[in-house]
């Protein structure tokens, strides 16, 4: 095709374009309006021009304010100890693929994966119902113990403790399966003469593992890891809206949460959006960052 | 097929090993699941006093029955599907056809408009800004929040994208010299061809619709709106109040949802996923890729 011939009716491309350009700019672009609320001392009810301009000073007062520098840290705090416990548990799902694909029984593996892949399409309210079935005050476990008459109760809902290992443990729950099989078509993809000239070399088991499939699994595994640093600060809302609640509150109130609670909850809206807005430069920081690194370490930039 | 090798003894205790681990971690993925069907169809009572574990006991369909009167249900239902239809073939429809025109070489300021649109994928203007958006846009307890802001998937735009251009230009071409125009092109010969990733990215995005109960929580009051996975996170949110009350002392008397019914309705709510569940298998693969790797 070429251009000269299309000269007439290129032009018509952009108005045929034009109503997703639009689509995106009212929907993507026109919120960023919206961080003009940070400047403002808004409140709602009340329209923006006629709420009185402060400047920075919804910024600094989130700093300079005890209570709300308190707040900031506690969930800061609650933002980096479950995305740590997370990043912790980043080589589960590629130990998961590699044991499974030593499996013998190609059909005992499909099944495995069928199964360990279905959480991952349930939502986060029909994981708080089993939960809440399972575990929760009245739920299956805490009954049975009642019944043999242990006075050890475990409620995992409704309490302030270990929650970011509870919660942890609910994400692996959902994703571990999920996240396996982009390992699994990674072993897939592995040239079966390695291990067989390996093999005629006499190594073992564990050495196959540790010498071809893990080195050849590990740049998937930092592609992964690269990516998710852009991620950092926003980790679910989806879990931590359903799962919150009065009782866990000091420790599940993750950066989102936090920015939902204060802003729609309490309506600070100028706060909230002041905490979004470094939230998000923050992560375009980290954003950036990541590409960097993902640069210097593979040659190519992942975004 | 060769005859399989003979396995040594430590070979053995290895595959019963793992065997086991899978097993139990399968059990574990499994379990709440079946657990949440037996307890809709136990008795109520027997599963208060912990008795209905491995298997259902005193099998009764009350629970379903008394379902049907939870406050809005239907509504609730309706809205769900709704949301669910008009959101994917919207999608689908307003994706590949962005993702068309981007083909297009011979687009005058083809790769700014593109950059302008991918943008969008590394930035949000946050929570609350998009909230003050569409209360501006009075698309506050409104049908259409559910539908419009997220339209147009970015990324699942660059996958149709990719995909259309692996197709050969001669194929447009021919249909270009009878004179068809770029839509017929589009519907006729290009989209027809784009079946494997449009099942893929739908069935994602019904899921996905299925799933969401945030859009609601955000920007919905109205009970009219509800959707299916709203009404269960309300009941459920009731319990945790509840119980939160119970801790400070208080001694208010909340409406809960008794326990059976919660669950039935749980079951409810799943049992559409467990139905797409067996389609979704067959793009595993492609569908991580949608999560996972850039286009």
């Amino acid at each position: 095709m070429k251009p000269k011939k299309r000269k007439k009716s290129a032009y018509k491309l952009l108005l045929f374009i034009l109503p997703g350009i639009l689509l995106v700019t009212i929907f993507s672009y026109l919120p960023l309006w919206g961080w003009s609320f940070a400047f403002f001392q808004y409140k709602p009810g009340i329209s923006l021009w006629d709420s009185k301009f402060v400047g920075w000073k919804n910024f600094t007062f989130l700093f300079q304010n005890a209570v709300m520098r308190q707040n900031l840290v506690r969930v800061l705090k609650n933002t980096f100890g479950m995305q740590m416990l997370d990043y912790l548990l980043t080589p589960l799902p590629m130990l998961f693929a590699i044991l499974l694909s030593e499996v013998r029984s190609k059909k005992y593996q499909k099944v495995v994966q069928t199964v360990t892949t279905l959480p991952n399409f349930i939502s986060w309210v029909i994981i708080l119902s089993l939960a809440n079935g399972l575990f929760g005050g009245s739920g299956l476990i805490n009954t049975v113990l009642r019944n043999i008459g242990s006075d050890w109760t475990i409620n995992v809902l409704t309490t302030d403790k270990h929650v970011w290992l509870t919660q942890a443990l609910l994400r692996q729950w959902k994703g571990l399966g999920w996240s396996a099989i982009v390992y699994f078509a990674a072993i897939a993809g592995i040239d079966q003469e390695l291990y067989e000239a390996a093999m005629v070399d006499g190594a073992g088991r564990f050495q196959r593992i540790w010498n071809i499939t893990i080195p050849m699994l590990l740049p998937t595994y930092f592609v992964l890891l690269i990516m998710s640093i852009g991620h950092f600060l926003s980790d679910g809302l989806d879990q931590y809206l359903a799962f919150g609640n009065a009782l866990n509150k000091e420790h599940i109130e993750v950066l989102d949460l936090y920015v939902y609670n204060v802003g729609l909850g309490s309506g600070q809206i100028s706060y909230s959006v002041a905490v979004g807005m470094m939230k998000t430069l923050v992560s375009i920081v980290l954003l950036v960052s990541a590409n960097v690194l993902s640069k210097k370490v593979r040659g190519t930039s992942v975004f | 097929m060769n005859k399989k090798k003979k396995m040594s003894g430590a070979e053995v205790l290895f595959q019963v090993i793992a065997c086991l681990i899978f097993g139990l971690l399968a059990l574990i993925c499994l379990y709440p699941f079946y657990y949440l069907f037996i307890c809709t169809i136990s008795d109520n009572e027997l599963v208060a006093l912990g008795k209905v574990i491995f298997y259902p006991k005193g099998i009764h369909i009350d629970n379903y029955r008394k379902v049907l009167g939870v406050e809005n249900l239907g509504n609730a239902t309706l809205i769900s599907i709704l949301k669910v239809v008009v959101g994917t073939v919207s999608r689908l429809l307003v994706t590949s056809y962005m993702a068309y025109f981007f083909t297009k070489q011979e687009m005058p300021g083809r790769k700014i408009f593109y950059r302008y649109v991918i943008a969008t994928m590394y930035f949000g203007a946050g929570l609350i800004p998009n909230y003050l958006n569409l209360r501006a846009l009075g698309l506050l307890n409104s049908f259409w929040v559910y539908i419009i802001p997220g339209i147009l998937g970015v990324y699942n735009m660059v996958l149709v994208k990719t995909s259309m251009e692996s197709l050969p230009a001669e194929l447009e071409e021919s249909a270009f010299l009878d004179g068809a125009g770029y839509l017929t092109r589009l519907y006729r010969i290009v989209l027809p061809l784009q079946k494997p990733i449009l099942a893929t990215i739908g069935l994602f995005s019904i899921v996905g619709l299925w799933n969401d109960y945030v859009t609601t929580k955000l920007y919905i009051t109205k009970p009219k709106l509800y959707t299916l996975q709203f009404l269960l996170y309300e009941l459920l949110n009731r319990v945790s109040v509840l119980a939160a009350q119970e801790e400070h002392g208080r001694d208010e008397a909340l409406q809960v949802t008794p326990f059976g019914i919660q669950m039935t309705l749980t079951a409810v709510v799943t049992i559409p996923i467990m139905c797409v569940y067996p389609f979704i298998q067959r793009y595993y693969v492609k569908g991580v890729m949608i999560g996972a790797v850039k286009g």
